[in-house]
Formats: C-alpha cells, structure tokens, sequence
C-alpha cells in the first residue's frame, strides 16, 4: 500500500525533493502530488536575471529556464496541480485544502512554500490590496519578469530599490534593454549582508563605471503618480527621483502562513528539526527557504540541495539517522559586470583571528581573508576571483592552509602543485573533463592499479584535455606511498611498440618502413597491431616520408580519414582555409550558399579567425566541399592549423609590420603538416598584440624598424603559458625560415600529443635558440631540407571528396538511430 | 531488444576497406562490422553505449575497437569495455559465404 506524499510548493527545493525521493525508490512507496500556485513546471529561479537581461530566452528550444517540464511530473505519475494555492493545512486530520475547493489527504507532507519578495512600507505602493501601482514590480517570479520585460520598452527611467545582489542584477538586466537606472539603497554599503564597506565600495564604483547611479542611505517613504503612470519617488529626507518604473529588490521573507495556520512553530521561518522535519509534527517535512535550521535560514541553492538529499534518505527510511548538520555557504557571482565571491565572516571577530587584506581600488580588486587556528573561516573577493576554488575547498573542508598566506590570494607558481597532494580532500575534482575525483584515483592504486598510465587508463582520468596529468602523477604516486611501477612502456613513442623516438625513427628509416602496418609487422611484439598507437605513427610517418608515405586510412582517427572534427552527434564540422584570417565577399557568398544549401545548424567564428560550418552530415562532405571550393583550413587534425594576424599596417594606425601579408605566407608555406600536436601561430603587427601572438605555439610580434621577434612554446588553452623569446630578426624572411625550422624541430623531437608550451620547457630555449637560430649543432640544413620535402608533399585533402580513396569513406556510419542531439541554436 | 534473425545477409564484404568498418543496418538494429588486415570479420553493435558515438568510425586492431567521440575501448569479441567501465556492446559471430556477410550467432 503506497503513502500519500504532498509537497506544497513546486519550486526548486520542492521538485529536488521529490527527484531526490524518487531516486531512493520513492515511486514504489508514494503517491505523490505537488500543489503550485505559479501555472508551471519547475524553473530555475536563478537564471530569471538572465531572462531579465535578455541572455537567457524563456520560449527557446534550448532554454535552460524550466528544470522539469510537464511530461516529467506525468512520466513519473506525479499528480502535478499548477495554478493551485493550498489554503490550509489541518495537520490532525492530515488533510491539505486548496482555493480551487478541493481537500486531499496525506500521509506526509514536504513544505516547500519558498519565499516571496519583501515590500518595505512606502505609501502609494500599491493600487489596492492585491496590485501593484502602475509602473511598480517585484522580482521574484516568471511572472515577474516577463512583466518587467514586456513594460521596459515603453519606459525610460528605472530606479531599483535594494542593493543587494538581487537589486544589481534587476538593474543590470533592465539597463541590458535600454532604460537608464538609478539604484536606490537603504544601507551605506551596496550587498552589505556580504561585503564589508571598501568591498562595498569598490563594486559601487564598478557598478557606477557601467553607468548605473547609486544612492545609499536613502530610505523610500512615497511613490507618486501622474494621471495614474508612476512618475517619481519621494525619500525620508524630502528629496526624490524622477522614474515611470520601479523594482522592488528589497529582499525576501519566507514563505510561512500556512505553516503558521496550521499551528506549527514559526521563528524567522518554521523551525526543523536534523531530519528536516517539523518539530512539531513527524509528518511534515520542510526543505528550502521556508525552513529554518538550527536558527540559519538559508538563501542559496547549494544548502536546499543538502537539505533535500537528509529529507528524502529520512522519508523514504532508506536511512533513518541522516541528518543535517547545516551549511557553509559560499556565493560567487558576477554582479553587474563584476566578478564577487564571498564566503563565511566578512571581518575578523576575535582578537586572535588573522585578516589578511589587499585592495587595489583604482582596478577594481579587493580580497580578504579571515582564519582562525589555521583555518578558512571567511573569505571575499572583488574584481579577481581566480583563487575561488582553492578558497572554497579549503573553506568547505578545512584544508591546513599555506604559511605564506598570500598565496591564498595569488597564484604564485603553480597553485595546484603548491596544495599539496596529500592535503586535496577526496571529493576534490582532478580531471574536470572526465570528472574524476581524488578518491577515485587513490582507490584505483588501492585495487593494484600502481602504475600511472594504468590508473590513467581505468579511470579515465586526464585522457580529455590532459592538463590535469601532472597531478595525477603526483596523486598516484602519493596514495602509492613510493611503491610506483616504473612503467617502461613510458618513453615509447606509442604504447604498442617498445622504442623511444629517436630509435623508433631510426628503424623506420633504416627498414624503410612507408606504411602503418608494415611498422607493427617490423616492429611490434609478435607483429601485433595497436589501435591506440595507429594515430601517433600515421602522423609520425607522413612527417618523415612526405610524399613516400604510404596512407593508410585505417591508421587513420576519423577526423583525418574524413578530413573534418567529429562532433557529438556524429556529424562533423567544416572549416575552410581562411588564410591568416582575411576572407572576402566571394568566399562569405559561398559559405552563406552552401549554409543554406545544406541546411547547416551552426555558423560559428572559431577562435583562430576562421568560419566554422557544424553539423554537416558525413555523407554531405564532398558535396559541401565541391560546393565551397575552398582549401581545407585543417581544424580536425594532429596538424599546422591556423595563423591568427591582426590588420597590420594595411589600416592599423598603431601598425608596426605588415602582420597579415607574413601571416598569410606562413600559412601557405606550412598549411596542413602533420605534427605530435596542434600547431596554432599568430603574427601580430604591434606590441598592443591584438593577434595574441604571445600565447601561441609560434607567435611572431613586430617591434619596429623592421624587426620582428619570435615567441615559442605559448598557450592559452588548457594552459596558459607565455611564450619565450626564441630570437629578434631584421626581416619577414627570416622570420619565415626560422619558423619552418623550428616546427621541424619540434616534429621530430616531440612526444606525441606533446604541445610546445611542453615542449619548450623540456629541452630548453636555449638550446632550441642553438640549434634553430645560431645552428651550433650544425642541424639547420637537414631541418630545412626536410620541412622543404614535406611542403613538396602538400596536397588538399578536400579533394577526396572528388574521388573517394576507400569504399564508402562518407558513408553514414549511424544511419538509423536518433542519437542525443546537439541543440541548434 | 529485437533479436537479429541467424543467417539473415546484412551486406557484402567488399563494402568494408581492409582494415576498417562500416555500419549495417538490420531487422531496426545497427550493427558494426569490421573487416581485419587478417581478413577475418567482427560484428557489434553499432553504437557506443557512453554517449552514442559511431563505433564502426572508431579506430581498431585485430582485438578492440576505441569510440572515436571519448575513447572507449570494446573488445570486439566479447563486446566487454576494456578499460574497466561498466558498459558492453553486444557481439556477433559472423560469416562470409560468396561475398555476403552473414550473421551465425549472438550473445544475449
């Protein structure tokens, strides 16, 4: 016999509630109805300043407002009742009525009535009872917002009472849609429940920088009207401001009259007790903001997320002693433009609590910290929140912190290594791409696993953008206690065949090996083929034997036996050269033809000055390469992508050299070669460095006079890393040869997978400054020569799609199965 | 899950290249086979059960097979994840008889 559920309240910690019961098998033991009085499904209140701001659409396919749409309260046989208010609740009958006349029994009862926003007394507020004077809104619901948004195009001038988030949020969206906004404040210091006065301060002058005015310390005592439309508001000190629109963000109150009613104990909500039940009733559940816990009422989301996870392990008795113990809660956000985090004490409290503090309020950064015996007890930060996520680990779970504390503030070395391993808690994330946590790690080598490529390949960690490995390494050699298999496998080039590089290229030139399967037949342990290392001597093959190189395609990864990057979806995405970045009305006519033609779902600028067509079917390739009649602009490959260039001296007042004409010849000389890694070039015609020359794999920036310096080893994805000065030279020529010799260094010297902002480093800039501009080693002649063959070599691998070199290579490979689809935007 | 029928012919050889797969599909199902440099086949199914990727574009040895999208890696006899996850694809036993590939057998 299944329990009757209610929950009363169809808002965020209502429904995760309920997901969190169904997830203990709540469907087996309740039925269970939601009452909501707004005419919804559940929606994710937080993003409603997006909506205000006009980034976050409400009718979009994708929108990512509603959390659970109507069809999810019927797959789960949840009787869902929206746009009905409960009334009253008579907690000894267990019944629960609401304004459409109805009464229906519980077993158990979830409270989840949230909050509504608070109207401080002002006179003229309100029309009558129930409504709003004209021009005057809360901020709080859908409703809410869409009402804001529909009015904001025939007003002119906002003022948004309250200055706190919620306020500067209002008032950052509505500016978004072209009113000027006044923001009006009753405290001296804007978000003063989180920030302490210089913090305060300094956003207020951020907040003022984008152009919002600012008054503090004005309290609203009338809001006047002309001929019925808003027209101004008065303040206790007798002056007043001029608005047809007025934002009430003066904060919330829960949400308690039922509660009240129906007898329960009511502070500043209604009082739970660890279980999250009502401390008067064993029946009724309260969770979210409604609910106050050990005297804390809690605002955020991430507490609410706590609380549901206690109430649903208790109702559903899959474990009667979870309890809540109460939340530290930790905020980061960007309001009106800038970056806050906040967490814990604001000020220090206790004559022995440190407070460290650094303010640089001519840029808009402030960061203070607060410890006691050592530990994190409160932190904030303005303007600069790169350390957040130290901060709020060390905050949550009361990591030993550094002694110089300023690192807790600053990125001195490399922060990651500087923690500490063995201080990481377990639940801390180390591969972000694959979501691997440190415990999974340090139970993989408990199970055996010692070795780090092993652990690496059963967990999955750091195989996404692999900037997580080093720390894996050094996790794995932690939890491993120094009992670390020295795997030998890890100097091989490839893991299916045991040499390093240098013998490995040895070999295959001294067998003249042209071929993929004739290296595994030569070369491998009993001739075995490897499918993990088919990629790396494909790519090592072709950079050796140039236009030799016997291809393959089943060595090949997809995106190179395709000629294009797969995508999610199965499809694949098309970037057509677009040599140092300058296009022109042909080649936009063409890629808008072939857009329509194909019916193409995404038209993307990629960040290295390309055009980017996504979600072209595999079958539709050749056609859609035929039809652009354009070069391939290699965006899928091991391989020279692209050369970034700003406009040089052609139109720049500012301009140096002539960065797009050096770039365009760099990227026609060195198109297309297969190297261990992605090779991303720019060339920029000043040292303003609009091209972002400086954090590029090769980037080459004009200093005047004719001269030109050449950076190495940059990168600005996964790592950042600037690149080094590798040389100064006097002309464009020398800039091209240069290039082309250090990029064969780097081919044939690298590890595959090996970027060059690894690279460098490892050998050394300056030996990479001998042997590539000074040729101390004597090698200068043989790299030339053989970058010359592979130039020699270089064919359009778009022109497969005239002629297929193996059956069916565009043939679908997913023909009938609707796969997860990508949104379309 | 539709079982697929023994013997039924779900293509022929020669639409596979050497080393490389290519996607059939048969009685609502999708199957992957693959043609190995020793000329001997493997079937799966086509689809990877992480994220749907397209097993038959994945590159393969004459023992596993990798998902192109995340790097998943089946044995293309047992259908079983070699990496540990807990996933498999079904695998079929399968013939050629003239040119035709023929399916003799399944797993469960």
């Amino acid at each position: 016999m299944r329990q009757k559920l209610i929950v009363v309240g169809n808002g965020m910690a209502g429904v995760r509630a309920i997901e969190e019961v169904l997830m203990r098998g709540g469907a087996e033991k309740f039925d269970i109805t939601v009452f909501g009085d707004e005419p919804y499904g559940n929606y994710n209140r937080i993003l409603l300043s997006n909506v205000l701001a006009g980034s976050q659409e409400i009718e979009a396919a994708d929108s990512e407002i509603f959390l659970n749409g109507l069809d999810w309260y019927a797959e789960n046989g949840i009787d869902l009742r929206a746009g009905v208010r409960v009334v009253r609740i008579d907690s000894f009958a267990r019944v629960v009525y609401a304004d459409d006349g109805s009464a229906t029994r519980y077993e158990k009862l979830i409270l989840a009535t949230g909050s509504r926003s608070f109207f401080p007394p002002i006179a003229g507020l309100w029309a009558d009872d129930k409504t709003l004077t004209d021009g005057v809104f809360g901020f709080r619901t859908l409703d809410d917002c869409v009402a804001m948004i529909s009015q904001s195009a025939d007003r002119s001038k906002a003022v948004v009472i309250g200055g706190g988030l919620l306020g500067l949020e209002a008032a950052r969206g509505l500016q978004s849609r072209g009113l000027a906004v006044d923001v009006v404040h009753a405290a001296p210091t804007l978000m003063n429940a989180q920030l302490d006065d210089t913090a305060g301060a300094i956003l207020r002058r951020s907040v003022e920088d984008i152009g919002i005015a600012v008054h503090v310390e004005k309290v609203t005592t009338e809001v006047v009207t002309e001929n019925g439309r808003l027209s101004s508001i008065v303040f206790s000190d007798g002056t007043s401001i001029d608005c047809d629109m007025l934002v009430i963000a003066a904060g919330i109150r829960p949400n308690v009259g039922l509660a009240q009613r129906a007898g329960l104990t009511v502070e500043r909500a209604i009082v739970v007790d660890d279980h999250m039940r009502s401390i008067d009733d064993d029946n009724i559940y309260v969770v979210g903001e409604c609910a106050q816990h050990r005297g804390q009422v809690y605002g955020l989301v991430a507490p609410l997320w706590e609380q549901a996870t206690v109430l649903a392990d208790h109702i559903t008795n899959t474990d009667r002693t979870a309890a809540y113990h109460g939340s530290r809660t930790a905020t980061k956000l960007k309001v009106a433009g800038v970056d806050v985090a906040a967490m814990g004490l604001k000020a220090p409290e206790l004559p022995d609590d440190e407070f460290v503090q650094y303010s640089e309020p001519r840029h808009g950064v402030y960061k203070t910290i607060v410890i006691r015996d050592g530990k994190l007890i409160g932190a904030t930060l303005v303007g600069d929140v790169s350390k957040v996520s130290f901060l709020t680990q060390a905050f949550d779970s009361g990591l030993p912190l550094p002694d110089e504390r300023v690192s807790l503030m600053f990125d001195i070395g490399t922060p990651d290594v500087a923690v500490g391993v063995a201080e990481l808690s377990d639940d801390a994330q180390v591969c972000n791409c694959n979501g691997v946590s440190k415990g999974t790690l340090v139970a993989c080598v408990q199970a055996g696993e010692t070795s780090v490529t092993g652990v690496m390949a059963k967990t999955k960690a750091g195989k996404g953008c692999g900037s997580c490995k080093e720390l894996v390494g050094q996790i794995v050699e932690w939890a491993a206690g120094g009992a670390v298999t020295e795997d030998p496998s890890a100097s091989w080039y490839v893991p299916g065949i045991p040499y390093d590089k240098p013998t490995l290229m040895q070999l295959i030139r001294e067998l003249k090996l042209h071929s993929v399967s004739s290296v595994f037949a030569a070369l491998a342990p009993d001739g075995k083929e490897d499918a993990n290392s088919k990629m790396a001597l494909a790519s090592l093959l072709e950079m050796m034997w140039a236009d030799e190189f016997v291809d393959e395609r089943d060595a090949r990864f997809i995106n190179d036996r395709v000629h294009a990057n797969i995508q999610r979806d199965g499809t694949f995405s098309v970037v057509p050269q677009m040599k140092g970045g300058v296009t022109n009305s042909w080649q936009l006519r063409r890629i808008a033809e072939v857009a329509d033609k194909y019916a193409i779902p995404m038209i993307k600028l990629t960040g290295g000055q390309r055009i980017d067509l996504l979600g072209v079917r595999k079958e539709d390739l050749p056609a859609v390469w035929a039809d652009l009649d354009m070069p391939s602009g290699y965006a899928y490959g091991k391989s020279f992508r692209t050369v970034k260039t700003c406009v040089g001296t052609d139109f720049c007042r500012y301009g140096l050299g002539d960065s797009t004409a050096l770039g365009i010849a760099l990227e026609e000389r060195y198109q297309g070669l297969a190297s261990p890694a992605k090779m991303k070039l720019a060339v920029t015609g000043c040292p303003r460095n609009c091209a972002e020359a400086l954090c590029k794999d090769l980037g080459v920036v004009a200093v005047g006079d004719g001269r030109w310096e050449i950076y190495v080893g940059g990168a600005a994805g996964a790592h950042i890393r600037k690149g080094d000065l590798l040389a100064t030279v006097d002309d464009p020529e020398t800039v091209i040869t240069l290039t082309g010799r250090f990029l064969q260094y780097y081919r044939e010297n690298a590890n595959w997978l090996e970027r060059t902002y690894a690279f460098v480093p490892r050998v050394g800039i300056e030996k990479l400054r001998g042997v590539v501009v000074d040729d101390t080693d004597g090698l200068a002649e043989g790299l030339d020569a053989r970058m010359q063959k592979s130039i020699d070599a270089y064919r359009d691998p778009w022109q497969d799609g005239r002629e297929p070199v193996t059956e069916g290579q565009f043939r679908p490979s997913l023909p009938l199965l609707p796969l997860p689809q990508v949104p379309v935007r | 899950m539709t079982e697929v029928e023994v013997g039924i012919e779900i293509g022929r050889v020669d639409e596979i290249p050497v080393g490389e797969a290519r996607t059939f599909a048969v009685n609502g199902e999708q199957i992957a086979v693959f043609r190995l440099r020793d000329g001997s086949l493997r079937a799966i199914d086509a689809v990877c059960p992480h994220k749907g990727g397209p097993l038959a574009d994945g590159l393969a040895d004459d023992r596993v097979v990798v998902c192109p999208l995340h790097g998943h890696t089946f044995d293309m006899c047992t259908g079983s994840e070699t990496g540990g996850a807990d996933m498999s694809v079904r695998s079929y036993a399968v013939s050629v008889d003239d040119g035709a590939i023929r399916i003799t057998d399944h797993t469960k």
